[in-house]
């Protein structure tokens, strides 16, 4: 089951120029919470932030207070762990090019020193059969590199990998954005299923994206979340004019 | 009567005047004379080496060490068996520091201590390789008052240690930042990502500029002349003189006896042929792609 | 122990929790980082010591020379071991003149490989060329040098000095009887080792002009040599110049092949045909007999004299060639 997020009064910058201004909302367990917005207005500067990936950027930082479930992500905790529970997918597909598929997936187990052998196939064949995957690289786990596969496949691999360390919170920064229509359709059937098991973050510039998959919306504008409500009311009768204008193309 | 102006077009159908095709054929003649005379020696380098050297390479000259002067016989095997020593015990130094080097420089140097090591780097790779020899006399065989295989090989260690520092920073570079990112999303500690992701990545690059330093060490001589300093017999250990073939090349080519001379035409050829399959090598896991699919 | 549960294709099976506790023992990796950290920073550091090694030996080790005879050692004439008077002006000349004359040679011949190679020689061409070409400077100093002993050395002898004393003889250059070994010597196998650097720098500046230059140099109707002349040329001097320098610091430095066919006899003449001696030579040839305190310290400080100079050289040759390719990281140039 996955847990709900809470975030309080977030802000973050690079270098000197601040990206958020006090966001504070909530992602609820079990449901998939969309992120919109025009570009450049901190939707994935957000995400990241949930998982501690934005201070990789040198001279990057943010403070506030990020809860996922119980775990406390700014307070207490090394943000190597935090990142272990918290599960990512980028925009541009991003396998391991040196690893085959079953190196790949198994990869965030491996490197944080899990080898048991015979629980590593299991969970191997359990995350890509999560992912929609399986059937179709089950005979070259091992001969294939991740590398070799298509875009949409390549996404779907990454989305494994994802999961087989067992996060409960998966944060998707425009995982479709990179790939076809078909793919991002497969992909998008994906996110309906593990709502039952994950909690799910999505960036999406595309809008009718935001609507087909996720249960709640927030819109984001210049850093600050301007509303977050029932995808339904966001994209019918929204509180917010500069929401409205958005949703209607009357910019972004 | 009216005045007719010439029109402009008639000025575009005016032939390129005759010096201009002609500068323009004698420039193309000119470079294409200066390929040849390049060219042309490089021919008969590797042409003389062949004709003279081949004659010389049998059994004899592999496996056993110089006879006295004066007696027709004798080889270079210890001469061989020296230089892969010296730079073995270069390499074992040179190759970690190197890469650690330019695993600094690429993921945590983008800094100014970052740009000082770099240039530092660059500057190190123009010392005149003499020069290197003095320092490593000065530390190694001053302080353990004689010559020895680990002087020799801390000289060519000093001339290793930039170039791999420099060619494992542009490798590790290339490799694109969402791989990284990819690790990092996953919970992997920044020194795993670098060891296990970032150097796997690219460990075709950095092997290939490995070799290239390596290739480059391999035949040098003036660094050894006063470290290695050279030996008639073989020698194993780290503290003694050794021999070494670019070292011996040269004592032969410029002695007097026909004999070392036809020896020394051997060992040169022996000495290239080894150097050819590293550049050739390098050339090939090159252009298998260095970073496989990872773009 | 419990094996693989089958997994039916609709049920999409356990997250954290089904398995009780959490798949990753949580750990801290900060001191590892830390410690991977410092082991790279040393390393880097290595490189810096290094430089700063050599400095303070050659340093200390000419200590002796400097307080002997100043800065008039390398005015001086006289290299006399037996009474200890050494001074580094024939050195320094044979250094300056081998590698002029190198420059002279090489020059010309590296710009126009690498205007062939990179302006006009047919597509299939260009690889095998320019695999060649660095081929050239994979070749030890001392397989050059064996080669000049016996190949180019007799050939001077027989031909090439003959001829010179003939045709160029009123230079005054070239007078003296043609032993072969000699400043020509060195400074035609300095001038080929140096052609490669020379000729790859030269490439590289070339490719980084953009194409727009040549285009616009073509659309106005130049033929193609004007266009290579105005457009990428002009565009590529200051980086050119720089190879060029690059292949100085090059030919100063060069110890081997000199060595074996410029004569080593510390002398300074007018011909070209005179034997001659370098630094790097000098070193070469008698640093390990070197007797006596004085002696050695002569020596470390030509080698120190022999540093500076090819450092301030390639420094400026690094600056030059960085304007035109601006950003692209350097490339060690073996």
């Amino acid at each position: 089951m996955g847990v709900g997020i809470k975030v309080e009064k977030l802000n973050a910058w690079f270098g000197k120029t601040q990206a958020l201004y006090d966001i504070t909302m909530e992602a609820p367990a079990n449901h998939a919470t969309a992120v919109i917005g025009p570009s450049g207005c901190g939707k994935s500067t957000f995400v990241r932030c949930l998982n501690r990936m934005h201070e990789t950027v040198p001279d990057a930082r943010a403070t506030g207070r990020v809860r996922i479930g119980e775990l406390d992500v700014y307070n207490g905790t090394a943000a190597v762990q935090i990142r272990r529970r918290i599960g990512m997918v980028f925009q541009k597909p991003n396998p391991f090019p040196t690893m085959s598929i079953y190196d790949n997936v198994a990869a965030g187990l491996k490197l944080n020193g899990f080898h048991d052998h015979a629980r590593l196939d299991e969970i191997v064949e359990r995350s890509l059969k999560l992912s929609a995957l399986w059937d179709e690289v089950k005979d070259s786990l091992r001969k294939k590199s991740g590398a070799s596969l298509s875009g949409g496949q390549q996404q779907r691999l990454c989305i494994a990998r994802a999961l087989a360390v067992e996060p409960q919170v998966l944060l998707m920064d425009e995982p479709c954005s990179a790939l076809d229509p078909i793919s991002t359709g497969k992909i998008e059937e994906l996110i309906f299923q593990l709502k039952e098991k994950f909690t799910i973050v999505i960036v999406t510039h595309n809008m009718q994206q935001a609507s087909r998959v996720a249960e709640f919306t927030g819109f984001f504008l210049l850093g600050k979340l301007i509303e977050l409500d029932k995808t339904e009311k966001i994209f019918t009768t929204p509180s917010d004019k500069r929401t409205e204008d958005y949703i209607t193309g009357r910019f972004g | 009567m009216p005045e007719t102006v010439t029109a402009t077009s008639d000025f575009a159908a005016t032939p390129i005047s005759l010096w201009r095709r002609g500068m323009n054929s004698l420039a193309t003649l000119a470079a294409g004379a200066a390929v040849v005379l390049v060219l042309l020696p490089l021919g008969a380098v590797f042409g003389y080496l062949i004709y003279k050297g081949i004659g010389s390479i049998n059994w004899a000259f592999l496996t056993q060490t110089p006879k006295p002067v004066g007696e027709a016989g004798g080889g270079m095997a210890n001469a061989i068996a020296g230089s892969a020593w010296i730079l073995l015990i270069a390499s074992s130094m040179g190759v970690p520091i190197g890469i650690g080097a330019g695993i600094y420089l690429a993921e945590y140097g983008r800094n100014r201590l970052g740009n000082i090591i770099r240039f530092t780097a660059d500057v190190l790779n123009g010392v005149p390789s003499i020069v290197v020899g003095i320092v490593a006399y000065a530390i190694v065989v001053l302080t353990q008052g004689h010559f020895s295989a680990l002087a020799g090989g801390v000289a060519l260690a000093i001339m290793m240690i930039p170039t791999i520092a420099r060619t494992t920073e542009e490798m590790l570079w290339l490799v694109p930042n969402t791989v990284r990112e990819a690790a990092y999303g996953l919970g992997v500690s920044r020194w795993r990502t670098t060891l296990s992701i970032t150097l796997r990545t690219a460990t075709s690059g950095v092997i290939t500029g490995v070799m290239l330093a390596f290739a480059r060490v391999a035949g040098e001589t003036a660094p050894l002349l006063f470290t290695a300093f050279g030996n008639q017999y073989w020698n194993w250990k780290m503290n003694q003189p050794t021999a070494a073939l670019s070292l011996q090349i040269f004592t032969y080519a410029i002695s007097p006896f026909d004999e070392w001379h036809r020896q020394a035409w051997a060992g040169a050829l022996i000495l290239i042929v080894l150097i050819v399959l590293a550049v050739s090598a390098v050339r090939i896991v090159a252009s298998h792609g260095m970073l496989k699919g990872a773009n | 122990m419990k094996g693989p549960q089958p997994v039916a294709k609709q049920e999409v099976v356990g997250s954290a929790g089904t398995q009780g506790e959490p798949l990753l023992k949580a750990g801290n990796s900060h001191i590892a980082d830390a410690i991977f950290h410092l082991a790279m920073l040393a390393c880097g550091l290595c490189v810096l010591a290094l430089v700063g090694l050599i400095i303070y030996e050659l340093m200390s080790g000419s200590r002796l020379s400097w307080h002997t005879f100043g800065m008039k050692f390398f005015f001086r004439s006289e290299w006399d071991p037996v009474n200890e008077q050494f001074g580094a002006l024939p050195f320094v000349y044979g250094t300056l003149v081998s590698s002029l004359l190198a420059l002279l040679i090489a020059v010309p011949l590296a710009v126009g490989v690498a205007v062939f190679i990179t302006e006009m020689c047919p597509r299939w061409l260009k690889g095998p060329l320019a695999f060649t070409t660095e081929l050239l400077a994979a070749i030890p100093s001392v397989i050059y040098g064996l080669w000049a002993i016996f190949v180019l050395v007799p050939l001077l002898r027989q031909y090439g000095e003959p001829f010179c004393a003939r045709y160029l003889g009123w230079t005054g250059m070239f007078e003296g009887p043609p032993y072969g070994i000699g400043m020509l010597a060195a400074g035609i196998i300095l001038a080929i080792m140096v052609v490669p650097i020379i000729s790859s720098i030269t490439r590289e500046v070339m490719t980084a002009v953009p194409q727009q230059q040549r285009e616009a140099v073509l659309a106005l109707g130049a033929t193609r040599w004007e266009m290579i002349r105005t457009g990428v040329l002009r565009n590529a001097r200051a980086g050119i110049l720089g190879g060029v320098i690059l292949g100085l610091g090059r030919a100063l430095g060069e110890t081997m092949a000199v060595t074996m066919v410029i004569g080593n006899r510390p002398e300074i003449a007018r011909s070209l045909f005179a034997p001659g001696y370098t630094m790097a030579s000098v070193i070469a040839n008698e640093f390990s007999e070197a007797t006596g305190d004085t002696y050695l310290s002569a020596l470390i400080e030509i080698g120190l004299a022999l540093f500076i100079v090819t450092i301030l050289v390639n420094i400026l040759a690094q600056f030059l060639v960085w304007t035109v390719t601006r950003g692209t990281p350097a490339r060690s140039h073996a």
